[in-house]
Parts: structure tokens; sequence; C-alpha cells
């Protein structure tokens, strides 16, 4: 059967050059590289070249400033951490209600058990955060803001630089989660005012479990976990030595393909959406078209349930995730989408397709072929769909509680 | 995704009884758009014998609910009123297979759409006592405004507490957090910190002797116990083979459980007492659960 993988804002597969790679670094040099025996094989040069390959790809000027660490969540958690821990006594944190939850749970703990005063900036229908309400909430009292690069449901960006240079002028740490704009988006970091950025290789074709934090020379840091030496001792625990030398591959392949992401895979998800939305009507698609990843298309189909259209699609081999409350088990829609104040009519059913550099033509056409007459069963089954559309009328269907 | 039975998938691939049925005498509409679920159920009814010609539906929601309303549907067809309104959520999961526990509410609403489409019928006004928060408990599918309203009514203030009322908090204790916070929230206090509740027998897990396992199973059973008998149920151990272990129980559980979730929270306490995964079965059941 044919399939289309597009839920590339999950995980990406890993690369099977990256596979390859790292295979005899299992099972071959399989020796720590703090080790002085040679059963470590290169490792502790490949760890080198791989911090090498990341710097490249973040435009970062010192090897120093990357610190490996077991993925995006760590790196997040790691730097809003750090930042409270060298500035006491600033006692509030910015950051915006569409981030992933590997920055609001934390959020929300610290400020419910710490004390500390959470400012969570809003954002418009179209996901763009509100400038306004930023710099309203920025003070001398506020330690870090952490602002997400691209968001991971719609891909609308953040102006971020402008956003960390206004946190400088109030001596504020700037803190960006990028795990979502690492390899579709140029970065420089040595031009940027931005202290701290966190990524995660399974989202660029890297495995699992391995991610990266960049952290400016010159910025203070506390590490999050305390033991040996590893990485100047500022995340300690035996390296994941597959996973790094797996990720500095990753990188350079991405610095490689970041053109091509940005032009093919742009045109593919572009064709995908105007492909979906010609044939569907009560179709809309989300996030700012002006600044958005060029692999993300998140499309809301109004009055019918966002897992009903996943479990059809995935019947015929395509597989994306939604924005959708049934899938994760709490009966809320998406937080970023109810941010952004799309209506529960189209929330529910909102669908989130993810393309990558693997993904082809054939793929895509499989979706646009496929996709409406999935959506166009479901509403038939709908009670908020009659024949001719959407029934609106006053005696349309109203049930008992609401 | 959710691990569906064969059966749910089956009724929503194939869903049987959908659209609108145009000579229905009794409708029932329950849920709504921003609950994410809702249910309208269609049915023709013999004014004469009462008994349930046709059922159709149509339903805005996730797989398990529409396979939840086509389940009901089938299961009503033919019957007459009063023996329809015997019809329980835990006898549509059980048509399915069973529904994972945060599913459950698919099956409370095809209960109460059947409610309201006989209320309307016979011309009486259907009362929604349906209250629905955030899952907190997904052992026992006990969502927060219960945990909630049951501590405020109560004054309790202690998880110990809300798993003796409500099962809450009683199966692999990951919940345990959030039920502090509702307590913290409910009696106006800073959430107490985490205390270490029971040191959950984490003991180096030396290989266990049968006799010292079956002590282990049967202490744990005799905790929960009580939380059964509240409800005017009770629970028997009855047999352990190897990594099987079977119980019985009886009486009717607390709300919308079903055996099945009961049981899953059995499992998954005693997984973290025993330190190793079990299967816990319901042994014959004489006569099962019944609301
Ligand atoms: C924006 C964003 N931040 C953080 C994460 C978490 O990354 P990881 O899975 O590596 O912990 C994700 C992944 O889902 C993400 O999309
Ligand atoms: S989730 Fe509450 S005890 Fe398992």
């Amino acid at each position: 059967m044919s399939s289309a993988y597009m839920d590339n804002n999950a995980t990406t597969r890993v690369d099977p050059r990256v596979l390859e790679t790292i295979l005899p670094y299992f099972s071959e040099y399989y020796g720590n590289p703090s080790s002085m025996h040679s059963f470590g094989g290169d490792v502790g040069k490949r760890l080198e070249e791989a911090r090498a390959s990341v710097q490249a790809l973040l435009g970062v000027e010192h090897d120093s400033e990357i610190i490996f660490t077991s993925c995006g969540t760590e790196s997040d958690n790691t730097a809003i951490l750090s930042a409270l821990a060298i500035q006491p006594s600033r006692r509030e944190i910015i950051t915006s209600v569409v981030e992933h939850p590997a920055i609001l749970s934390l959020c929300d703990h610290l400020e419910r058990h710490e004390g500390y005063k959470v400012h969570y900036i809003p954002v418009d229908r179209l996901g763009r955060i509100s400038m306004e309400a930023y710099a309203a909430a920025l003070s001398e009292q506020v330690a870090v803001v952490s602002m997400m690069y691209a968001n991971n449901e719609t891909g609308t960006i953040f102006p971020v630089e402008t956003m960390a240079r206004m946190a400088k002028e109030k001596g504020a740490l700037f803190h960006t989660d990028a795990v979502q704009a690492v390899g579709k988006i140029a970065l420089n970091m040595q031009e940027s005012a931005i202290d701290m950025l966190s990524l995660s290789g399974h989202k660029l074709h890297a495995p699992k479990g391995i991610g990266a934090l960049y952290v400016r020379r010159g910025t203070r840091y506390r590490p999050m976990l305390r033991g040996g030496h590893q990485e100047r001792g500022r995340r300690a625990g035996t390296e994941n030595t597959t996973g790094i030398i797996a990720l500095g591959l990753a990188a350079d392949m991405a610095l490689e393909h970041m053109e091509y992401e940005n032009t093919v895979v742009r045109a593919l998800r572009d064709r995908l959406e105007a492909g979906i939305l010609a044939q569907v009507p009560y179709a809309f698609a989300n996030g700012d078209p002006e600044h958005r990843l060029p692999n993300t298309a998140s499309i809301s189909f109004e009055y019918i349930e966002g897992e009903a259209i996943l479990m059809l699609l995935s019947r015929v081999g395509i597989a994306a995730s939604s924005g959708s409350a049934c899938t994760s088990g709490s009966l809320e829609p998406s937080h970023v989408l109810r941010a952004m104040d799309i209506p529960y009519t189209a929330a529910h059913g909102t669908i989130r397709f993810s393309l990558s550099r693997e993904t082809t033509e054939a793929e895509v056409d499989l979706v646009i072929a496929q996709t409406p007459p999935i959506i166009e069963q479901l509403r038939r089954l709908s009670p908020y769909w009659g024949a001719n559309g959407p029934i609106l009328t006053d005696n349309a269907f109203a049930p008992v509680y609401a | 995704m959710w691990d569906y039975t064969d059966k749910v998938k089956d009724l929503f691939f194939n869903p049987k009884n959908t659209g609108v049925l145009e000579e229905a005498n009794a409708v029932g509409e329950v849920g709504s758009i921003s609950c994410g679920d809702a249910l309208r159920l269609m049915l023709k009814v013999d004014p004469d014998t009462d008994v349930i010609l046709d059922a159709r539906f149509q339903t805005f929601g996730c797989g398990s609910a529409i396979a939840s309303s086509s389940a009901l549907t089938e299961l009503i067809k033919g019957k007459t009123l009063d023996e329809a309104l015997k019809i329980t959520n835990q006898d549509i999961a059980e048509f399915l297979g069973g529904l994972p526990p945060e599913k459950m509410h698919c099956s409370v609403m095809g209960a109460e759409a059947l409610h309201a489409a006989i209320a309307n019928y016979r011309g009486e006004e259907w009362a929604d006592d349906h209250e629905e928060g955030a899952l907190v408990c997904k052992c026992f599918a006990i969502d927060s405004a219960l945990i909630e309203k049951v501590a405020r009514e109560n004054h309790l203030s202690t998880v110990e507490e809300i798993t003796f009322y409500t099962k809450a908090g009683g199966g692999c204790q990951s919940c345990h957090e959030q039920i502090e916070d509702i307590l913290a929230a409910v009696n106006g206090s800073a959430p107490l910190p985490v205390v270490a509740a029971k040191p959950a027998a984490k003991a180096a897990p030396a290989p266990m002797t049968m006799v010292q396992k079956i002590q282990k199973i049967s202490a744990v059973i005799d905790e929960m116990r009580p939380q059964f008998q509240m409800d005017g149920g009770n629970i028997e151990l009855v047999d352990v083979d190897g990594d099987t272990v079977m119980v019985a129980m009886s009486g009717s559980c607390m709300n919308c459980q079903s055996s099945g979730i009961t049981i899953s929270g059995i499992q998954e306490r005693l997984m973290l007492t025993l330190g190793r995964p079990v299967r816990v079965v319901p042994a014959s059941m004489p006569q099962a659960v019944g609301v």
C-alpha cells in the first residue's frame, strides 16, 4: 500500500547515512570517551567533530557554547532553571501562551510551587505574538524570557531577535525553544541577541534522546545535572556517544538541505495545502502565512473531530496528527489553537501535516486525493452538517448541555 | 494512537444506523461542539407496544464516540423502552469489547442520549447531571470536577481520603500530584509538600517466593477493599497463576466506571507493589457490575 508520512514535526526518520555511521559505535567502539584504553576508538574526537557540526548549523563562534543534553525538553528545563538560579533577586518569567509543554509545564510549576510570577504573552488569530503585551511585561524584575522560535502546531515564527534585544535592555536573559526551527531556518548565533537556544535531534533526522543547548559565552550558567566532568561539568553523565555523533552528522546534512527545505519542501507544502483547500469547503489553514515554517500545514476542518479524521487517514496509509483533544485524552482542544481563538467548531477538527526533505510528490498527491472524501464521509455523520453544508439556523442541533 | 478493540474499529470504520431518521418520534441530543463530542439519537417507537422499531444517530466526535453511538443503536433496536432504559454505559462499553479509560465518557454520552430520547418521547424533562472536568485519575477514570465536589462536600484534605471516597489515586499513583493540587485549591492552602506516601515496596526486587507474592497481592487487595465496600461491593483474591491474578468482584462501582477500569486500577497498583508486570483478570463473576 502506498503511504505518506506527514508527521515530521512529531519526529523524523533517522537518516540512513546517520544510522550507518553510528552503528559501529554501539558494537566496536563502545568504550567510554573518558577511559584511557582504546575501546573508545576515536570516539572523543568524533564527539568534538559533532560539536563543531552543531556549531556550524547554529552559526556559533565557540565550541564551548554547545552543551549536549538528552532532548529538547531537558535543554528547555536547563535553560530556564539556570537563568533563575543565577539571578535570585529577579522573580518573574515571560513566555508565550503557545509554548510546548516542555516550557509551559515548567513555568506552571515554578509559578505554583516556587513563587515566581509568570507572564504568558497572548497571540492573535494568526498565532502572532502580541508585542505590546510583551513590551508591557518586560521589566527589571524579569529573570528570563523564553519564546519559541517556531510553533510546532502551526509553524508560526516569532520575531525572536527583536524580542531578545528588547529583553537585553532590561537585563533579562533570553532563551528560545528552537526545536522546530533548527534545520529549517538559517541561524547565526554570532550576530544574535539570543542567550540560550534549545534543539532536539529527532526533529532533524537524528535519533530520539539527543538534544543540545546553546549557551552564549559569558552567560552565567548553573547545571541541572551534577556529577562527572562531562560537557565541562555543565551536563554530567556519560555522553550519549552514538546520539551525539548522529546529531553531528544530521546537523551537517541539515545545513546542506537548508535551501532545499525552503524551496522544494515549501513548494510541496504549499501544493498540499492548496490542493486540499480547493476541494474542501469550510476548511482553512492556520498560522501566519507571512512567517511560517516551510514544512508545516495546519488545516482546520469544521464540524468534525480530529481523531476520527486521523483514524480514517491512517487506514489509507497517511500519518498526520491533530490538535484535537481526543488524541491526548483531555477534553479540550490544543492550547495553541484555543490561544489563537480558533472557534471550537474548527479547533476539534484541526489536522497538522508536517513534511520533511524526505517527503515525495507522490506522498503529497496521496494526501490531496484521500483527504477530501474522508472529510465528506465524517461530515455526513455529523449532527452539525446538513445536506448542503453546516446547519446554522435557529432550530439547529441544540443539545441539552453545552 | 489509542489501543481500540477490533470491535470499536469495525464500528467506527463501518458504522451502522447512521444519518437522519425521518420518521423519528423520539430524539435525544447530548454533548456540545465545545466538549468535542455531541450525539443526536433518533428513535422510531411503536406507540402501541413501546418497541423501538428503528434507531439512527449522528455524531460529532472521535472514533470511540462514533463506535459507541453505533453500538447503542444496535443494542436498543427491537427492545421496548423499559428494556432499553436498563442499558447502561457499561453495556455499551462491553458491547465494544472495552474502551480505554480516557474514552469511557463516550459510552456515558451514549447512555445519556438514550435517556434523553426516551424522556423526549414521554414528554418528560431530561435533566443532565453530567459534570465534566479534566481527567485526573486515568486508572479509575475520575475527573477533576468529581474530586473537587467530593473534597468540598466531605471536607477532605488528603489524597488518601480522596482515594477512599472516589478511588482516584488508588492505582498507579501517578495522579497524586494533581489530586494534591486540587485539594490545595479546595482547601485554600498552599499544596502540602509531597510526602513520600507509602514507601512503595521498592526494596531490591529479589526473587519472591510464591507465598511472599501471594501475601503481597492479598495485602494490596485488602488495602483496596474498603473502596469497593463503600460502593456496596467487594473484591476477593481467587487465585494467582504465575503473573496472572484472578479476582472476584461483586456489587456496583461508583459512577460510570466499568469493571474493566477497576481492574486496570488494581493491576497498576499490584505492578507498583510487586515491581513486575502482572495481569489481573476477573474470575467468573456471577452477576457482574450494574449501576
Ligand atoms: C517546540 C518543541 N519544543 C520541545 C519539544 C520537546 O523535544 P524532545 O522531544 O526532544 O524533548 C518539542 C517536541 O515535540 C517541540 O516541538
Ligand atoms: S492515574 Fe490515578 S491511580 Fe493511576
